[in-house]
C-alpha cells in the first residue's frame, strides 16, 4: 500500500511537473537557508572560542590604569604605573600559576629590501606558556639574554612572511627601528584575536631589550599590561581580588584614592562573547526557520489546490472501495515527497553556499552533521504537517458530494 | 434467503432552507440474485437517490437496507468502503477512469484498496480485460481509446472484485447506439454468465429493454414493478 501510494504520488507530480517544482523549490530554499545560516553560526562560535583557546586558559590581565591628578583623570593606560617587580610579587600569590609583565608598542621592521609595521611586545619567557603559544621553529629566550636585554627576537608568522616570504628566518639578522636583531624563534600560528585583529603580527623580544633599547624614554622601567594564568578556574575571582589588593599597598594608594590599574578576568570577557555568538546562531536559524515555515505554506497553498481539483477523482477511488486512511496517505505521501525531495536539495544547495561564502566572502561557516540531519527530518515533518490538513480535507469528503462534483 | 438487496420502508429526505424535502417515501424492494433490473423515472423521481443508497455511498434517514444478507444501515465510513469494495461494482456514465493510469491500473484499482498483492492484481486485470475484448490493450491510456472501450474498462474494474451487484448509472449515456448496444449485451452475457446481479439506471425505454425487470419511480415511490416487456411508459404529465 505505501509502496502503491508512493508510485501514484510520483505519478501525480509527474503531471504537474512544474507546480511540484515550483512548490519543492520553496522548501528547498528555507532548508538551504536553515543549513546556511546554521553553519555561519557554528563558524562565528567556533571562531569565537578559538580565539579564546589561543588567548590563554584561566587568564587575568592587569593593565596600568587612569591616574587622577587634581581632579584631571587620564584613560586606562594613561600612566605607566605597574613594573616588573609587580609581575614578580603577583606571581608570589597564592592560586597564581605564572605572571609576565608586557610593554607594547608599534614598529617599523627591516630585512633586506622588505620592511613592515608591527607591533612589538617586550615581555619574559613566560609569555608564550601563558599565551600557550608554542614555537614553530627555533628556541625561547635563554635567561642571559633576558638579563642582559640581548638584540634577539622571536616573529610572528604574519612577520616572517612578509619578511622572509618562504624562506627560514631562524637565525637571520633584521632591523627593528633602528637597531639590528637576531632572529632567534619562529613562533606557531595563533589565528585571529578577538578583536579579529591577526596574532600572528606581532614580535617578541626580552623586557629589558624593549625598555632599553626600543622605546627606552617611554617607560623608564614601567610595563603596560601584567599577564597572569591562575592555576584554575576556581582561584579566578580570589586572584582577581588578591592583585588588586597587594598592587594597591605595592603602589602605596591612598584608602580613597582610586586604582592605578585595573584587572580584567578574561572569563568573564570571553564568556560574554560566546553568549554573544550564541544569540546570533539562534537568530540566523530563527530568520532561516521562518523561511522554511513559508514553503510549507507553499506546500499547503498547493495541495488544497490539488485536493479540490482531484474530487471527482477522489469520488471514484472512494466508490471502488478506498478508506479514509487511503486517501488521507495518498495526499499526504505528496506532500512528504515534495519536501523530503526539496529539503535533500536544499541540504546540498546549503551546503554549496556555506562553502562559497567561506571561500568567497571569508565568513567562517562550519558544516556539522547535525544540523544537516535536523534540517531532513524537519523538512519531512513539514510535509506531514502541511500536508495534513488537505489531506484530511480529502480523506472527510462525502463519496456522493465528490463523485457530484464538477470539476 | 437470496436476496441481494432487500429494502423495508427506505426513506431519504435531503435538508434544505425550507426545510426537509422527501426524495424516497418508505420503498420496499427485493432484488434475488442474478436479476438484472432497470430503474426507471421522470427527472426528481429518486432514481439517483436509490442508486446512491444502493451503492452505499450514501446513508437512508430511516428504513432497512439489507444487502447481501447485511445491514449496512449505521456502519461507519470505513465499514462502508469495505461494503462498496467487497459487494458492489460501479458503472458510471461518464466512465470515471483515471485519464493518467494505464488501463490495467484502473482495472486494478479496487484491487488495491482489498490489499491485493501488486502482481496478483495485474493478472486479474489483463484476465478480465481479456473478458470484455481489450486483453491487448492493458498499457493504453483511456484517453487514447474510444468512448465504448473506455464503458468497456469501466465494467472490467467493477468485474474485478468479483462483486455480487453492479450498479449502473446511465451507462450508454455518452455513447452512440451503436457502441450503447454492444454494452448492453455485454452487460446481458456478464449477468446471464457470471450470475451478477445488476441494477441499471436509465431513462430510456429501450436500453431498459435488456433487463428482465423494471422498477418505475415517481415522486420517490414505486409506480410500477414487473416485467420490462409489459411496461407502457406513461405519457409525460403536463404541468
Amino acid at each position: 500500500m505505501i509502496l502503491f501510494s508512493l508510485l501514484e504520488a510520483l505519478q501525480a507530480m509527474a503531471a504537474n511537473r512544474l507546480r511540484t517544482l515550483l512548490t519543492a523549490m520553496g522548501i528547498m530554499i528555507g532548508v538551504a537557508a536553515v543549513v546556511l545560516m546554521v553553519s555561519i553560526g557554528e563558524g562565528t562560535q567556533k571562531q569565537v572560542t578559538d580565539s579564546i583557546k589561543s588567548m590563554g586558559a584561566n587568564m587575568l590581565v592587569v593593565r596600568s590604569g587612569s591616574h587622577s591628578h587634581g581632579g584631571v583623570r587620564g584613560g586606562a593606560g594613561g600612566v605607566q604605573s605597574l613594573t616588573e617587580q609587580d609581575a614578580h610579587a603577583i606571581a608570589l600569590l597564592p592560586g597564581a600559576l605564572l605572571a609576565a609583565p608586557m610593554v607594547q608598542s608599534g614598529v617599523q621592521v627591516v630585512y633586506g629590501p622588505n620592511n613592515w609595521g608591527t607591533t612589538a611586545i617586550g615581555t619574559t619567557a613566560d609569555y608564550l606558556q601563558i599565551r600557550n603559544w608554542e614555537l614553530a621553529s627555533g628556541r625561547d629566550f635563554s635567561d642571559s639574554e633576558m638579563q642582559s636585554g640581548m638584540r634577539v627576537a622571536m616573529i610572528g608568522q604574519d612577520v616572517a612572511s612578509e619578511l622572509f616570504g618562504r624562506d627560514d628566518p631562524v637565525g637571520r639578522m633584521m632591523r627593528i627601528q633602528q637597531s639590528p636583531f637576531r632572529i632567534i624563534g619562529l613562533l606557531s600560528i595563533k589565528g585571529q584575536s578577538l578583536d579579529g585583529r591577526s596574532q600572528d603580527d606581532a614580535i617578541l623580544v626580552p623586557l629589558r631589550t624593549a625598555q632599553r633599547q626600543l622605546f627606552g624614554s617611554r617607560f623608564q622601567g614601567s610595563v603596560s599590561f601584567i599577564m597572569v594564568q591562575a592555576v584554575d578556574d576556581a582561584a579566578m575571582t580570589p586572584l582577581q581580588r588578591n592583585i588588586g589588593l597587594l598592587l594597591r599597598q605595592r603602589h602605596h594608594l591612598a584608602d580613597k584614592a582610586d586604582d592605578d590599574f585595573s584587572v580584567t578576568n578574561m572569563a568573564e570577557v570571553t564568556e560574554t562573547a560566546s553568549q554573544i555568538t550564541g544569540m546570533l546562531s539562534i537568530l540566523l536559524g530563527a530568520i532561516a526557520s521562518i523561511s522554511l515555515f513559508v514553503g510549507g505554506i507553499g506546500i499547503m497553498n498547493i495541495m488544497i489546490v490539488s485536493v479540490t481539483e482531484r474530487t471527482r477523482e477522489i469520488g471514484i477511488r472512494m466508490a471502488l472501495g478506498a478508506r479514509r486512511s487511503d486517501i488521507m496517505l495518498q495526499f499526504l505521501m505528496e506532500s512528504v515527497i515534495i519536501t523530503v525531495a526539496g529539503g535533500v536539495v536544499g541540504i546540498f544547495a546549503g551546503i554549496g553556499l556555506s562553502l562559497l561564502a567561506s571561500e568567497m566572502f571569508g565568513i567562517w561557516a562550519v558544516i556539522t552533521p547535525m544540523p544537516i540531519v535536523l534540517a531532513f527530518f524537519v523538512s519531512m515533518a513539514v510535509g506531514v504537517f502541511f500536508g495534513l490538513y488537505p489531506a484530511r480535507k480529502a480523506a472527510l469528503m462525502r463519496p456522493i458530494d465528490a463523485l457530484r462534483y464538477q470539476g | 434467503m437470496n436476496a441481494v438487496v432487500t429494502l423495508h420502508g427506505l426513506y431519504k429526505d435531503y435538508e434544505t432552507d425550507a426545510g426537509p424535502v422527501p426524495a424516497l417515501r418508505y420503498l420496499d424492494l427485493s432484488i434475488e440474485a442474478g436479476e438484472f433490473v432497470a430503474i426507471m423515472g421522470p427527472s426528481g423521481s429518486g432514481k439517483s437517490t436509490l442508486m446512491n443508497l444502493l451503492g452505499c455511498l450514501d446513508v437512508a434517514t430511516s428504513g432497512e437496507y439489507l444487502l447481501n444478507g447485511r445491514d449496512v444501515g449505521g456502519l461507519s465510513q470505513n465499514e462502508l468502503a469495505e461494503v462498496r469494495s467487497s459487494v458492489i461494482g460501479f458503472v458510471f456514465q461518464g466512465f470515471n477512469l483515471l485519464p493518467r493510469a494505464s488501463l490495467a491500473t484502473n482495472v486494478a484499482l479496487p484491487l488495491v484498496y482489498q490489499r491485493v498483492e501488486r502482481r496478483a492484481r495485474r493478472e486479474r486485470a489483463a484476465a478480465i480485460l481479456q473478458q470484455v475484448g481489450l486483453g491487448d490493450r492493458l498499457d493504453s491510456l483511456p484517453p487514447r481509446i474510444s468512448g465504448g472501450q473506455q464503458q468497456r474498462v469501466a465494467i472490467a474494474r467493477a468485474l474485478v472484485t468479483n462483486p455480487r451487484l453492479i450498479l449502473a448509472d446511465e451507462p450508454t449515456g455518452n455513447l452512440d447506439s451503436v457502441t450503447g448496444r454492444e454494452i448492453m449485451t455485454l452487460f446481458q452475457r456478464i449477468n446471464r454468465d457470471s450470475g451478477i446481479s445488476i441494477i441499471l439506471v436509465t431513462h430510456d425505454l429501450n436500453v431498459a429493454h435488456y433487463a428482465t425487470r423494471l422498477v418505475y419511480l415517481v415522486d420517490g415511490t414505486i409506480q410500477y414493478d414487473g416485467a420490462v416487456a409489459e411496461f407502457h411508459e406513461p405519457a409525460p404529465e403536463l404541468p
